[in-house]
Protein backbone atom coordinates (compact mmCIF):
# COMPACT_ATOMS: atom_id res chain seq x y z
CA UNK A 1 0.00 0.00 0.00
CA UNK A 2 0.80 3.33 -0.91
CA UNK A 3 2.04 5.64 2.56
CA UNK A 4 -0.65 7.79 3.83
CA UNK A 5 -0.31 11.42 2.39
CA UNK A 6 0.62 13.82 5.69
CA UNK A 7 -1.69 16.58 6.92
CA UNK A 8 1.15 19.13 6.57
CA UNK A 9 1.50 18.61 2.48
CA UNK A 10 -2.37 18.98 2.23
CA UNK A 11 -1.98 22.30 4.28
CA UNK A 12 1.02 23.48 2.42
CA UNK A 13 -0.87 22.84 -1.24
CA UNK A 14 -3.79 24.34 0.21
CA UNK A 15 -1.58 27.66 0.62
CA UNK A 16 0.59 27.34 -2.48
CA UNK A 17 -3.01 27.46 -4.54
CA UNK A 18 -3.36 30.89 -3.11
CA UNK A 19 -5.96 29.84 -0.32
CA UNK A 20 -6.70 31.67 2.85
CA UNK A 21 -10.59 31.76 3.66
CA UNK A 22 -11.45 28.58 4.81
CA UNK A 23 -14.77 27.91 5.36
CA UNK A 24 -15.26 25.17 7.41
CA UNK A 25 -17.68 22.33 9.26
CA UNK A 26 -16.17 19.78 11.19
CA UNK A 27 -15.20 16.20 10.12
CA UNK A 28 -13.63 13.42 11.83
CA UNK A 29 -11.72 12.71 9.10
CA UNK A 30 -9.82 16.24 8.91
CA UNK A 31 -10.79 18.01 12.29
CA UNK A 32 -8.14 16.93 13.90
CA UNK A 33 -5.02 17.33 11.43
CA UNK A 34 -6.12 19.96 8.71
CA UNK A 35 -8.89 22.20 10.48
CA UNK A 36 -8.04 22.66 14.07
CA UNK A 37 -4.12 23.46 12.61
CA UNK A 38 -5.74 25.85 9.91
CA UNK A 39 -7.88 27.71 13.16
CA UNK A 40 -4.38 28.04 14.64
CA UNK A 41 -2.52 29.27 11.74
CA UNK A 42 -2.92 33.29 11.29
CA UNK A 43 -2.34 32.42 7.60
CA UNK A 44 -5.60 31.23 7.22
CA UNK A 45 -9.13 33.16 7.99
CA UNK A 46 -11.47 30.27 8.98
CA UNK A 47 -15.01 30.93 9.10
CA UNK A 48 -17.49 28.28 11.02
CA UNK A 49 -20.55 27.37 9.05
CA UNK A 50 -23.79 25.88 10.34
CA UNK A 51 -24.45 24.05 7.32
CA UNK A 52 -22.53 23.17 4.30
CA UNK A 53 -25.23 25.24 1.69
CA UNK A 54 -24.46 28.74 3.14
CA UNK A 55 -20.22 27.68 3.21
CA UNK A 56 -20.65 27.59 -0.84
CA UNK A 57 -22.50 30.90 -1.08
CA UNK A 58 -20.24 32.29 1.37
CA UNK A 59 -17.35 31.10 -1.13
CA UNK A 60 -19.49 32.35 -4.07
CA UNK A 61 -19.47 35.86 -2.24
CA UNK A 62 -15.37 35.54 -1.55
CA UNK A 63 -14.67 34.95 -5.45
CA UNK A 64 -16.86 37.79 -6.52
CA UNK A 65 -14.94 39.85 -3.75
CA UNK A 66 -11.41 38.66 -5.19
CA UNK A 67 -10.15 35.71 -3.24
CA UNK A 68 -9.78 31.95 -3.06
CA UNK A 69 -11.30 29.83 -0.89
CA UNK A 70 -11.75 26.15 0.38
CA UNK A 71 -14.72 24.61 1.70
CA UNK A 72 -13.97 21.74 4.12
CA UNK A 73 -16.97 19.41 5.11
CA UNK A 74 -17.83 16.00 5.17
CA UNK A 75 -19.30 13.93 2.52
CA UNK A 76 -22.51 13.43 4.10
CA UNK A 77 -23.22 17.84 3.94
CA UNK A 78 -21.94 17.18 0.41
CA UNK A 79 -24.84 14.76 -0.39
CA UNK A 80 -26.84 17.31 1.63
CA UNK A 81 -26.32 20.34 -0.59
CA UNK A 82 -26.59 19.11 -3.93
CA UNK A 83 -29.41 22.07 -4.61
CA UNK A 84 -27.23 24.76 -3.89
CA UNK A 85 -23.96 22.72 -5.64
CA UNK A 86 -26.73 22.60 -8.75
CA UNK A 87 -27.45 26.52 -8.37
CA UNK A 88 -24.50 27.85 -6.63
CA UNK A 89 -21.27 26.09 -8.06
CA UNK A 90 -22.90 24.96 -11.50
CA UNK A 91 -24.99 26.88 -12.60
CA UNK A 92 -24.04 30.13 -10.61
CA UNK A 93 -20.05 29.11 -12.74
CA UNK A 94 -18.46 29.18 -8.91
CA UNK A 95 -14.71 27.85 -8.84
CA UNK A 96 -15.88 26.42 -5.32
CA UNK A 97 -13.18 24.36 -3.98
CA UNK A 98 -14.41 21.94 -1.95
CA UNK A 99 -12.21 19.45 0.71
CA UNK A 100 -14.98 16.43 1.55
CA UNK A 101 -13.87 13.94 4.50
CA UNK A 102 -14.94 10.34 3.29
CA UNK A 103 -15.91 9.31 6.84
CA UNK A 104 -15.90 5.51 7.10
CA UNK A 105 -14.03 4.62 3.67
CA UNK A 106 -11.63 1.71 4.31
CA UNK A 107 -8.16 3.31 3.71
CA UNK A 108 -6.64 2.21 -0.07
CA UNK A 109 -10.36 1.06 -1.05
CA UNK A 110 -11.48 3.04 -4.12
CA UNK A 111 -14.68 5.00 -2.83
CA UNK A 112 -17.07 2.72 -4.78
CA UNK A 113 -15.74 -0.45 -3.82
CA UNK A 114 -16.57 1.24 -0.02
CA UNK A 115 -18.82 -0.68 2.36
CA UNK A 116 -20.56 2.13 3.12
CA UNK A 117 -23.37 3.21 0.54
CA UNK A 118 -22.95 6.76 1.31
CA UNK A 119 -19.82 7.17 0.05
CA UNK A 120 -20.20 4.55 -2.64
CA UNK A 121 -22.93 6.95 -4.10
CA UNK A 122 -20.21 10.12 -3.82
CA UNK A 123 -18.91 10.00 -7.03
CA UNK A 124 -21.40 8.89 -9.47
CA UNK A 125 -23.39 11.82 -7.75
CA UNK A 126 -20.51 14.11 -8.65
CA UNK A 127 -20.25 12.12 -12.27
CA UNK A 128 -24.38 13.07 -12.98
CA UNK A 129 -24.03 16.40 -11.82
CA UNK A 130 -20.68 16.97 -14.12
CA UNK A 131 -18.48 17.80 -11.31
CA UNK A 132 -14.57 16.85 -11.38
CA UNK A 133 -13.28 15.60 -8.35
CA UNK A 134 -10.00 13.48 -7.09
CA UNK A 135 -9.07 11.27 -4.04
CA UNK A 136 -6.19 12.76 -1.99
CA UNK A 137 -5.42 9.86 -0.21
CA UNK A 138 -1.92 9.08 -0.28
CA UNK A 139 1.70 10.68 -0.55
CA UNK A 140 1.92 11.10 -3.96
CA UNK A 141 -2.07 12.76 -3.85
CA UNK A 142 -0.65 16.12 -2.52
CA UNK A 143 0.05 17.09 -6.14
CA UNK A 144 -3.06 16.94 -7.34
CA UNK A 145 -4.45 19.94 -4.95
CA UNK A 146 -2.97 22.74 -6.80
CA UNK A 147 -3.39 21.63 -10.31
CA UNK A 148 -7.59 20.98 -9.38
CA UNK A 149 -7.45 24.18 -7.60
CA UNK A 150 -6.16 25.84 -10.57
CA UNK A 151 -8.35 24.33 -12.99
CA UNK A 152 -11.51 25.28 -10.60
CA UNK A 153 -10.58 29.07 -11.23
CA UNK A 154 -9.85 28.37 -15.18
CA UNK A 155 -12.99 27.00 -15.70
CA UNK A 156 -15.17 28.73 -13.50
CA UNK A 157 -16.33 25.35 -11.90
CA UNK A 158 -16.25 23.79 -8.71
CA UNK A 159 -14.00 20.81 -8.15
CA UNK A 160 -14.02 18.26 -5.38
CA UNK A 161 -11.39 16.84 -3.76
CA UNK A 162 -11.90 13.68 -1.06
CA UNK A 163 -9.67 12.86 1.64
CA UNK A 164 -10.03 9.39 1.53
CA UNK A 165 -9.04 9.01 5.41
CA UNK A 166 -7.53 10.87 8.16
CA UNK A 167 -4.20 12.18 7.23
CA UNK A 168 -0.94 11.60 9.00
CA UNK A 169 0.68 13.82 11.51
CA UNK B 1 -47.11 48.78 6.49
CA UNK B 2 -44.88 50.05 4.26
CA UNK B 3 -45.24 49.77 0.53
CA UNK B 4 -41.99 47.66 -0.87
CA UNK B 5 -40.59 49.76 -3.49
CA UNK B 6 -41.35 53.23 -1.78
CA UNK B 7 -39.22 51.41 1.43
CA UNK B 8 -36.39 49.94 -1.26
CA UNK B 9 -36.66 53.65 -2.86
CA UNK B 10 -35.83 55.68 0.37
CA UNK B 11 -32.68 53.45 0.83
CA UNK B 12 -31.45 54.17 -2.88
CA UNK B 13 -32.55 58.29 -2.26
CA UNK B 14 -29.33 57.32 0.02
CA UNK B 15 -27.36 54.63 -1.59
CA UNK B 16 -23.28 55.87 -2.04
CA UNK B 17 -20.82 53.22 -3.16
CA UNK B 18 -22.36 50.24 -1.16
CA UNK B 19 -22.71 46.68 -2.50
CA UNK B 20 -26.57 45.77 -2.26
CA UNK B 21 -27.19 41.93 -2.37
CA UNK B 22 -30.96 41.75 -3.11
CA UNK B 23 -33.30 38.17 -3.21
CA UNK B 24 -36.57 37.28 -5.35
CA UNK B 25 -39.02 40.38 -5.58
CA UNK B 26 -36.86 42.73 -3.63
CA UNK B 27 -34.24 42.04 -6.05
CA UNK B 28 -36.71 42.33 -9.39
CA UNK B 29 -37.94 45.89 -7.82
CA UNK B 30 -34.50 46.72 -6.75
CA UNK B 31 -32.42 46.98 -9.95
CA UNK B 32 -35.28 49.05 -11.47
CA UNK B 33 -35.10 51.60 -8.44
CA UNK B 34 -31.44 51.70 -8.07
CA UNK B 35 -29.78 50.06 -11.26
CA UNK B 36 -26.18 49.70 -10.14
CA UNK B 37 -23.07 47.64 -11.13
CA UNK B 38 -22.57 46.89 -7.57
CA UNK B 39 -26.14 44.97 -7.38
CA UNK B 40 -25.69 41.93 -6.29
CA UNK B 41 -28.38 39.07 -7.29
CA UNK B 42 -26.70 36.00 -8.18
CA UNK B 43 -28.15 34.08 -5.70
CA UNK B 44 -28.32 30.32 -6.93
CA UNK B 45 -30.57 28.14 -4.15
CA UNK B 46 -33.34 30.01 -2.29
CA UNK B 47 -31.94 31.19 1.40
CA UNK B 48 -28.62 31.87 0.11
CA UNK B 49 -28.57 35.74 -0.42
CA UNK B 50 -26.96 36.50 3.49
CA UNK B 51 -24.33 33.73 2.87
CA UNK B 52 -23.48 35.12 -0.75
CA UNK B 53 -23.19 38.56 1.39
CA UNK B 54 -21.40 37.16 4.41
CA UNK B 55 -18.46 36.22 1.71
CA UNK B 56 -18.61 40.13 -0.12
CA UNK B 57 -18.49 41.28 3.53
CA UNK B 58 -15.48 39.24 4.64
CA UNK B 59 -13.45 39.73 1.23
CA UNK B 60 -14.23 43.75 1.00
CA UNK B 61 -14.35 44.90 4.62
CA UNK B 62 -14.06 48.15 2.93
CA UNK B 63 -17.23 48.37 1.70
CA UNK B 64 -20.79 48.53 3.23
CA UNK B 65 -22.52 45.44 2.14
CA UNK B 66 -26.40 45.69 2.50
CA UNK B 67 -28.59 42.34 2.16
CA UNK B 68 -32.52 42.83 1.07
CA UNK B 69 -33.36 39.01 1.96
CA UNK B 70 -36.77 37.44 2.28
CA UNK B 71 -38.81 36.67 5.63
CA UNK B 72 -39.29 33.14 3.35
CA UNK B 73 -35.53 33.02 2.49
CA UNK B 74 -34.47 33.74 5.46
CA UNK B 75 -36.11 30.69 6.91
CA UNK B 76 -34.57 28.91 4.32
CA UNK B 77 -31.05 29.55 6.03
CA UNK B 78 -31.56 30.43 9.70
CA UNK B 79 -28.34 29.10 10.55
CA UNK B 80 -26.74 31.86 9.00
CA UNK B 81 -27.77 34.23 11.43
CA UNK B 82 -25.20 32.22 13.77
CA UNK B 83 -22.61 31.85 11.74
CA UNK B 84 -22.86 36.26 10.48
CA UNK B 85 -22.76 36.68 14.58
CA UNK B 86 -19.72 35.02 14.72
CA UNK B 87 -18.25 36.03 11.89
CA UNK B 88 -19.47 39.37 12.73
CA UNK B 89 -18.64 41.41 10.04
CA UNK B 90 -18.93 45.38 11.15
CA UNK B 91 -19.88 45.98 7.18
CA UNK B 92 -22.92 44.07 7.47
CA UNK B 93 -26.68 45.37 7.49
CA UNK B 94 -29.16 42.23 7.14
CA UNK B 95 -32.47 43.39 5.88
CA UNK B 96 -35.33 41.52 6.06
CA UNK B 97 -38.14 42.24 3.50
CA UNK B 98 -41.08 41.01 5.74
CA UNK B 99 -44.19 40.38 3.70
CA UNK B 100 -44.91 36.93 5.08
CA UNK B 101 -45.32 35.44 2.25
CA UNK B 102 -43.68 33.37 -0.83
CA UNK B 103 -44.69 35.63 -2.51
CA UNK B 104 -42.79 34.87 -5.90
CA UNK B 105 -43.92 30.91 -5.67
CA UNK B 106 -47.31 31.59 -5.25
CA UNK B 107 -47.74 34.11 -1.88
CA UNK B 108 -48.65 31.63 -0.07
CA UNK B 109 -48.23 32.18 3.93
CA UNK B 110 -45.13 31.68 5.43
CA UNK B 111 -45.09 29.22 8.71
CA UNK B 112 -45.81 30.86 12.19
CA UNK B 113 -46.94 34.32 9.90
CA UNK B 114 -47.23 37.47 11.96
CA UNK B 115 -45.54 35.48 15.11
CA UNK B 116 -42.27 34.80 14.13
CA UNK B 117 -39.49 37.59 15.56
CA UNK B 118 -36.92 38.26 12.79
CA UNK B 119 -35.16 40.80 14.98
CA UNK B 120 -35.89 38.04 18.13
CA UNK B 121 -34.02 35.23 16.02
CA UNK B 122 -31.37 37.62 15.20
CA UNK B 123 -30.71 38.63 18.87
CA UNK B 124 -30.34 35.29 19.86
CA UNK B 125 -28.35 34.23 17.22
CA UNK B 126 -25.84 37.08 18.59
CA UNK B 127 -26.59 39.91 16.33
CA UNK B 128 -25.56 43.03 18.69
CA UNK B 129 -27.85 45.25 16.77
CA UNK B 130 -31.93 44.73 15.00
CA UNK B 131 -34.44 47.39 14.45
CA UNK B 132 -37.95 47.02 13.20
CA UNK B 133 -39.69 49.73 10.97
CA UNK B 134 -43.01 49.28 9.89
CA UNK B 135 -43.44 52.65 9.18
CA UNK B 136 -42.42 54.53 6.19
CA UNK B 137 -41.67 58.00 7.93
CA UNK B 138 -39.77 55.90 10.96
CA UNK B 139 -37.63 53.91 8.34
CA UNK B 140 -35.95 57.33 6.83
CA UNK B 141 -35.64 59.19 10.19
CA UNK B 142 -33.00 55.92 10.63
CA UNK B 143 -31.47 55.94 7.26
CA UNK B 144 -31.23 59.70 7.74
CA UNK B 145 -29.51 59.36 11.48
CA UNK B 146 -26.99 57.44 9.82
CA UNK B 147 -28.51 53.79 10.22
CA UNK B 148 -26.24 52.52 7.00
CA UNK B 149 -22.65 53.47 8.86
CA UNK B 150 -23.91 51.72 12.25
CA UNK B 151 -21.31 49.01 13.06
CA UNK B 152 -22.68 45.59 11.87
CA UNK B 153 -23.62 42.93 11.89
CA UNK B 154 -27.11 45.05 12.00
CA UNK B 155 -30.53 42.85 11.11
CA UNK B 156 -33.08 45.44 9.99
CA UNK B 157 -36.65 43.78 9.73
CA UNK B 158 -38.82 45.88 7.30
CA UNK B 159 -42.40 44.85 7.56
CA UNK B 160 -43.89 45.39 3.91
CA UNK B 161 -46.52 44.61 1.37
CA UNK B 162 -46.42 45.03 -2.40
CA UNK B 163 -46.46 48.35 -3.86
CA UNK B 164 -45.93 49.15 -7.20
CA UNK B 165 -45.48 46.17 -9.99
CA UNK B 166 -41.55 46.27 -11.62
CA UNK B 167 -41.33 44.08 -15.14
CA UNK B 168 -39.31 40.63 -14.40
CA UNK B 169 -35.85 40.32 -15.96
CA UNK B 170 -34.47 36.71 -14.86
CA UNK B 171 -31.38 37.87 -17.28
CA UNK B 172 -29.90 40.47 -15.50
CA UNK B 173 -30.47 38.78 -11.89
CA UNK B 174 -28.73 35.66 -12.68
CA UNK B 175 -27.04 35.47 -16.09
CA UNK B 176 -22.58 35.00 -14.87
CA UNK B 177 -22.17 38.01 -17.41
CA UNK B 178 -23.47 40.26 -14.97
CA UNK B 179 -21.94 38.46 -11.76
CA UNK B 180 -18.55 38.72 -13.74
CA UNK B 181 -19.14 42.66 -14.75
CA UNK B 182 -20.03 42.90 -10.56
CA UNK B 183 -16.82 41.32 -10.06
CA UNK B 184 -14.64 44.12 -12.53
CA UNK B 185 -16.80 46.93 -10.84
CA UNK B 186 -15.82 46.11 -7.47
CA UNK B 187 -12.15 45.25 -8.17
CA UNK B 188 -11.95 48.66 -9.73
Amino acid sequence: MESQIKAADIIREIKRAGIRFIVALPDRVTSERLLKPMLADPEFRVVQVCKEDEGMSICSGLYAAGHRALLLIQYTGLLDSLNAMRGVAIEGSNPICFMVGLLGKEPGVRPTQAKRYGIRVVEPVLDAMQIEHELIETENDSAKIVPAVERAYERLAPVVMMIGREPAR
Amino acid sequence: MMKRDECLKALARRRKDEIVVAVYTAAQEWIHISPNELNFTFIGAMGQGSSHALGLALGRPDRRVIVLDGDGSLLMNLGSLVTIANAAPKNFIHCICENGTYETNGAVSIPNRNKVSFAGLARGAGYPKTYEFAAQDEWERALDDGLLKEDGPILVDLKMEPGEKYPEDFRRLYNVEYREAFKKALAK
